[in-house]
């Protein structure tokens, strides 16, 4: 089981083909109390990099990219019902989504979590 | 306590500050209830005599209960409005450092003349040979207007900037489906973006793609070239972008994506900073829009009716939207159908996007202020907007953080990094500004600037009423930067009402009022 980080904040981690997706601590820290959270129905199938939920806080609207190619086989309805879940606990609890990964292999570029770490704080 | 000679009172006391008041009331700043709660089953604004030989006045249906409005005198009505304008902030009121449609200089003489009966009394179902002159303004301002952006073509009739972006997309996107184009479904849009831009495209059923920036703030000319390709419909830029810099690549990126077979569409929000120095059909430009509402005068802040005309290049010109105005020897007729269009011989006009020929209040108020000025001075007010704002990024640079090298244009960009380690972040500096008595500026916007406060101010405020807000502006940033730590994420103070919550606000938001229960009912 590896956790991954993307550029664009998210982690992933690994296990048995499936990656369950969130955002970063960093990222839930800087975009300030989460107020909705938009997450795709199971069955969506996303190329590493698409659009695949949006998150908004108080300051601001993002969306969140699919750091690996795969399916949506589980989503977390309770982040959905209570975005402040999100800042409580993001790299636990809030996951977002779990991807069917069709290419595991894809998360091997990913930063690993001290790589992150150093990247986080210039960014 | 201090007396004067008649027995006055002539100096406050600190403790009063505090005071607490038996209405609720502090001074002149008065309490005000929503106009349902002040609702009185007794009070009427009109006495109508009592109703005889019928049952009630709505024929044989029955009221079964209260119809929900309320009951209010003139008097009393009279006063809850005044009220709740006077808890308003606005131009009329002191700088508005907000960049939005809500900063503009609106002269009283486009008051005056929207007031004119002819203007002010008119009605969009009236016979046209009644109006002459309301179509004649209407003329005349889409002449000007073609004038000033050297487009050869305008649509009059959308509502607001993002309405100019519906109508200019959906042109673009006609055009490329009566081209045998309609497979180019990509449209680009840079990270800085309004998000308007990216909404409009995915509107028209468009896929937006995001070009990143370059370190000075502009769209990153490498990246772009490298998105392009057979499946691009369009790009959207803002020019000035939102960080308040001129795109100086803007030809370039004009001819690369005329070149890949797609459409410029330029977001004119800010056209209040190049109005009269530079023709965007000159740059290129397939598609802008232009709010009436912010660069020729009438700002909107608070809701008020904006309008949004586009100007089109001429691959675009047939896909303009009905109604339009055109002169027929000396008079003056609207084409309201696609059918009246075919016939005017202007091709496959686009259809209506809205019920009448748009904002005529707007129109007037846009003309007086073109004519007003002149092209000279048009020309002075987007440069005086441009001095006020460097003004501003000179002098508050001795505090605050410029978000990138340079000269900016209409608008001066900051980030937070001057906040850093001083536990006061951009929100908390933003509300410390309305104990100073501003309209806070633009904060956390464009997303590309870390904790980004814009600061566009009016081109008519004086150096003195700028150099008081920088004085203010540099007094905070200054007791920020000494530890005043708690002043800051406690602020306003001084408001009717202090820090709001939302989060809650967002998280739980209630939509709706609902009557309390009386005492007694409620047990």
């Amino acid at each position: 089981m590896t956790l991954r980080f993307t550029k664009d904040h998210e982690w992933v981690r690994i296990a048995g083909g499936v990656a369950t997706v969130g955002v970063s601590a960093h990222a839930a820290e800087q975009l300030g109390d989460v107020v909705f959270v938009e997450l795709p129905a199971v069955g969506r199938k996303f190329k590493k990099g698409d659009d695949m939920a949006v998150v908004e806080s108080v300051k601001a609207a993002s969306d969140v990219y699919a750091p690996i190619s795969g399916e949506v086989v589980e989503i977390n309805q309770s982040i959905v019902d209570d975005p402040a879940k999100v800042n409580a606990d993001p790299q636990g609890a809030a996951w977002f989504v779990k991807l069917k990964a069709s290419d595991p292999a894809e998360a091997d570029s990913l930063m690993d979590e001290s790589a992150y770490k150093s990247f986080a704080e210039q960014h | 306590m201090t007396m004067n000679r008649e027995g006055r009172q002539s100096k406050g006391d600190a403790a009063t500050a505090n005071v607490v008041t038996f209405t609720g009331n502090r001074a002149l700043q008065i309490e005000e209830s929503l106009i349902f709660e002040k609702d009185a089953f007794a009070s009427t604004g009109v006495d109508f005599p009592a109703p005889t030989g019928k049952h009630d006045r709505i024929g044989a249906l029955k009221r079964t209960s209260a119809i929900g409005l309320p009951g209010l005198s003139e008097p009393e009505a009279m006063r809850h409005f005044v009220r709740l304008s006077q808890k308003n902030y606005a131009i009329d009121m002191g700088p508005f450092p907000l960049g939005s449609c809500t900063m503009k200089h609106n002269p009283r003489l486009n008051e005056k003349m929207a007031r004119l009966p002819g203007f002010g009394d008119v009605h969009p179902l009236q016979p046209q040979s009644t109006v002459q002159g309301a179509l004649e303004v209407i003329d005349t301002l889409a002449h000007w207007l073609m004038e000033m952006t050297g487009m050869p073509a305008v649509a009059m009739s959308p509502k607001a900037g993002a309405h100019g972006e519906l109508c200019g997309m959906m042109a673009i996107k006609s055009a490329l489906a009566a081209r045998g184009k309609a497979h180019r479904t990509r449209v680009l849009a840079p990270e800085s973006a309004h998000g308007t831009n990216p909404a409009t495209a995915a509107q028209c059923g468009f896929t937006v793609d995001a070009i990143p920036a370059d370190e000075t703030g502009r769209v990153d000319l490498a990246a772009f070239r490298g998105k392009l390709g057979p499946d691009v419909a369009a790009i959207m830029v803002t020019n000035p972008n939102t960080c308040g810099l001129f795109e100086r690549d803007i030809k370039a990126i004009a001819d690369a994506v005329h070149e890949a077979g797609g459409y410029f569409y330029c977001d004119g929000a800010n056209f209040n900073a190049i109005a009269g120095k530079v023709r965007p059909g000159d740059l290129g430009v397939d598609a802008m829009h232009i709010n009436l509402h912010k660069t020729f005068s009438t700002p909107h802040g608070g809701g008020g009716p904006g309008a949004g005309p586009v100007v089109l290049s001429a691959a675009l010109a047939p896909f303009a939207p009905v109604p339009y105005v055109v002169r027929d020897g000396g008079e003056f007729h609207l084409v309201e159908t696609r059918r009246m269009a075919k016939s005017e011989g202007e091709g496959a006009a686009g259809g209506r996007i809205t019920a009448f020929h748009g904002q005529m209040g707007m129109f007037v108020r846009a003309l007086t202020y073109m004519l007003s000025h002149g092209g000279d001075g048009i020309r002075q007010a987007s440069e005086d907007a441009v001095l006020n704002a460097n003004y501003i990024l000179a002098r508050l640079k001795a505090e605050m953080t410029p978000a990138f090298p340079g000269y900016c244009m209409h608008e001066a960009l900051f980030d937070d990094r001057f906040l850093m380690g001083t536990g006061v972040e951009t929100l908390d500096f933003a509300k410390a500004m309305i104990d100073e008595g501003y309209h806070p500026m633009t904060m956390y916007f464009p997303l590309v600037v870390h904790g980004a406060m814009l600061i566009e101010p009016t081109e008519s405020e004086s150096k003195a009423e700028l150099d008081l807000f920088c004085d203010a502006l540099l007094d905070l940033a200054r007791r920020a930067k000494a530890g005043e730590t708690a002043r800051f994420t406690a602020s306003p103070m001084l408001s009717p009402r202090r820090r709001l919550d939302e989060t809650a606000a967002a998280r739980k938001p209630v939509l709706r009022w609902t009557p309390q229960q009386a005492p007694e009912a409620a047990e």
